[in-house]
């Protein structure tokens, strides 16, 4: 490169900076640093594969649902994520990569997706554990990425923050209901919630000082907030709703600290965090696997549309 | 309305409930294994419009039954003997192109069905007629599309088209059929004359695949049974799924 | 695949006397079905009464070279906004 070339992308990145540090918003088409560019893509991709991937666990419960309006709210949920997936992917779209690309490397194990959905959902209860706690923790940081620096990411987590409100909601509708009824079902209940409690929390990820991607991420204002940050956010609204409705959080160290003025909590088991990531978790194979064979068996019905639209393309070609 | 003709109506709500009912659960087995993320989504909907129509035809038929019955108690605790769907409705969903046709011929015979019992004198049923055709309308426009798409497509779209439309070509009788309580409900101007759709019926859809490369089966084959309860070995597998939180826990608020 | 369907931008009018506003994109073969898509996927809470649909390589964009020639000269016409006239508070609502 030659001394020219190389102050222009200094420049280039100083402007970028300052626009990023004065708040404004970073556009399709504006000049980017490369690595911002793969940050947002791996990031945003992250983020759509794991709505998609998020679609099993609960899509587990679709047939089996207990009652006809919890048939209805469990199947237009699941949909949402299909949709977020798709908001997301077009998101990523913009920044130059095709959907089929990100579906490639998520298949191919290069893209990653939220490790809480490598954990099975075993019971009723888990739809109502999922909708609660993990969406909880997903709407968190998705709240926090509304500010995030790239335009179409934050659009998209906008309209997702909007219809997610009622995500959590009817999981939480869900653990009351079972909290109020038979001691099997508070039971089933407690048992989710045991379940699912230490995954919630690290789907913020690793503690700020370990985390590969953090720095960079806050300076360019992908991210807003820190996992820890956040991690606590989450803790401390969720505290008190399981105190409502008298289910209890399986850490014994879970106490108010009223001078920090949050609560204090134990530390996650880092080790199974490692394992369920690195591919030992209960459903990581099944997922991945569910979501290849829809997508193989899918491919002649796309095929299918191509021809169609080709021959179409021929028909017009020939009677004009 | 004296009692004899309210169970009947009530017995009727309940076929129409049920084939909505399974219809829905079929087309909900597809979320997340759609063949692409939009498509996915779009038949999530059409699944959400049936579930929601089946709790509009148990929910009436609960009322008409009154006592303890309610949308999930005929939902969630009649056995495989005592469902009355049709039996098209209850064949496993099959690849994406079985999905579509038992779709599209059931989408032509709605718009139709559902215009005339929005004319019932029973002012429930035609009521949720009317609101259920506006979905009809646009499943139909999907579905009919669908059938052009693949019928053109590939050689491996028409053949699947095809196989798809042999294998359901002998469920379709069962839907023009009337029995003793649709014809006497008929007479009353409540139920809708069956018979009479299967002329309209076939014009469109013969007009429809006439425009593909598939070739619309003569018959020589034709299975009913399930207003009866004489169904298919699939349901009670389906209920199974359906039912199994119920059965298990018995008795308890969700 | 998807990569062989074409991609669309997608255009939504919330309520009758708004406009138009781009809400995202999505994948179809033709314009036809992805306004059912559209419909299915971007109103699934009735966020619409109208949707627009354009094939996404037909938007011919400002380049963010032009801004200068484009947006600069703009930039000194504070009259043509209302905060540019400083009223009498009596009549400041107007």
């Amino acid at each position: 490169m030659t001394n020219d070339s190389l102050q222009t992308e200094a420049q280039l990145n100083a402007d970028f900076q300052a626009r990023i540090d004065a708040e404004e918003k970073i556009e399709p088409r504006d000049w980017m640093p490369q690595k911002y560019r793969q940050n947002l893509i791996r990031q945003i991709s992250q983020h759509a594969h794991s709505e998609v991937i998020g679609m099993q666990p609960e899509g587990n419960w679709i047939t089996r649902a207990p009652t006809l309006h919890r048939k209805a709210v469990l199947l237009a949920k699941v949909q949402d994520e299909c949709g977020h997936g798709l908001y997301l992917y077009s998101a990523a779209e913009t920044l130059g990569i095709s959907r089929e690309e990100l579906i490639q490397a998520l298949h191919s194990g290069a893209a990653k997706y939220a490790s809480i959905f490598n954990y099975p959902s075993l019971t009723w209860a888990d739809i109502g554990a999922i909708g609660w706690l993990v969406d909880g923790a997903a709407i968190v940081n998705q709240v926090s990425l509304q500010r995030t620096s790239y335009g179409p990411y934050a659009r998209g987590m906008v309209r997702i923050c909007k219809e997610e409100s009622f995500h959590q909601r009817q999981g939480y509708h869900i653990m009351m209901t079972l909290m109020q009824g038979s001691a099997a079902q508070r039971e089933m209940a407690q048992d989710a919630v045991n379940r699912f409690w230490w995954p919630s929390l690290m789907m913020f990820g690793p503690h700020d000082a370990e985390s590969a991607h953090s720095a960079q991420s806050m300076t360019w204002k992908i991210k807003r907030q820190s996992n820890d940050e956040l991690r606590q956010k989450f803790v401390d609204q969720t505290v008190e709703q399981a105190e409502v409705i008298g289910i209890s959080l399986p850490d014994p160290d879970l106490k108010w600290n009223e001078e920090r003025g949050h609560y204090d909590f134990g530390e996650i088991d880092w080790k199974e965090f490692n394992r369920v990531i690195n591919g030992s978790g209960p459903c990581n194979r099944q997922r991945l696997e569910h979501h290849i064979s829809a997508h193989e068996e899918g491919a002649w019905v796309r095929d299918a549309i191509a021809a169609h639209e080709a021959k179409k393309q021929q028909r017009a070609n020939r009677a004009a | 309305m004296d009692n004899d003709l309210t169970q009947a109506t009530a017995d009727y709500a309940v076929r129409l409930g049920d084939d909505a009912l399974i219809l829905g659960h079929r087309l909900s087995e597809w979320c997340s294994r759609g063949p692409f993320m939009e498509e996915d989504l779009a038949l999530t909907n059409v699944a959400l419009d049936y579930i929601g129509r089946a709790r509009m035809f148990l929910g009436y038929a609960a009322q008409l039954r009154g006592g303890e019955c309610t949308e999930d108690t005929l939902a969630y605790q009649r056995d495989c003997r005592e469902f009355t769907n049709l039996l098209i409705n209850e064949l496993p969903r099959g690849d994406f192109a079985f999905t579509m046709v038992r779709q599209y011929l059931l989408d032509e015979h709605s718009l139709l069905f559902l215009d005339q019992l929005g004319r019932s004198s029973d002012s429930e049923l035609a009521a949720i007629a009317g609101k259920a055709i506006k979905e009809s309308r646009y499943h139909q426009r999907r579905s009919r599309e669908w059938m052009l798409r693949l019928g053109d497509g590939t050689e491996e779209s028409q053949r699947r088209l095809q196989n798809a439309l042999d294998d359901l070509w002998g469920y379709t009788p069962e839907l023009f059929l009337m029995d003793e309580l649709e014809t006497a409900l008929y007479e009353l101007g409540i139920a809708v004359d069956r018979a009479a759709l299967q002329a309209p019926w076939q014009a469109a859809v013969h007009s429809v695949f006439s425009e593909t490369a598939v070739t619309v089966p003569s018959g020589g084959w034709e299975v009913v049974g399930g207003r009866t309860g004489y169904h298919t070995e699939h349901l009670g597998h389906l209920l199974s799924d359906l039912q199994f939180v119920q059965r298990a826990y018995p008795g308890c608020q969700w | 695949m998807s990569h062989h369907m074409k991609l669309y931008e997608v255009f939504i009018r919330s309520r009758r006397g708004l406009d138009h506003k781009h809400v995202g994109s999505l994948h179809a073969e033709d314009a036809e079905q992805a306004m059912e898509y559209a419909r299915d996927l971007y109103t699934r809470r009735s966020e619409g009464v109208s949707i627009w649909i354009v094939n996404s390589s037909d938007i011919h964009a400002s380049q963010e070279s032009d801004c200068e020639s484009f947006y600069d000269p703009l930039d000194d016409k504070p009259y043509r906004h209302a905060t540019h006239y400083q009223l009498p508070d009596k009549v400041n609502n107007m």
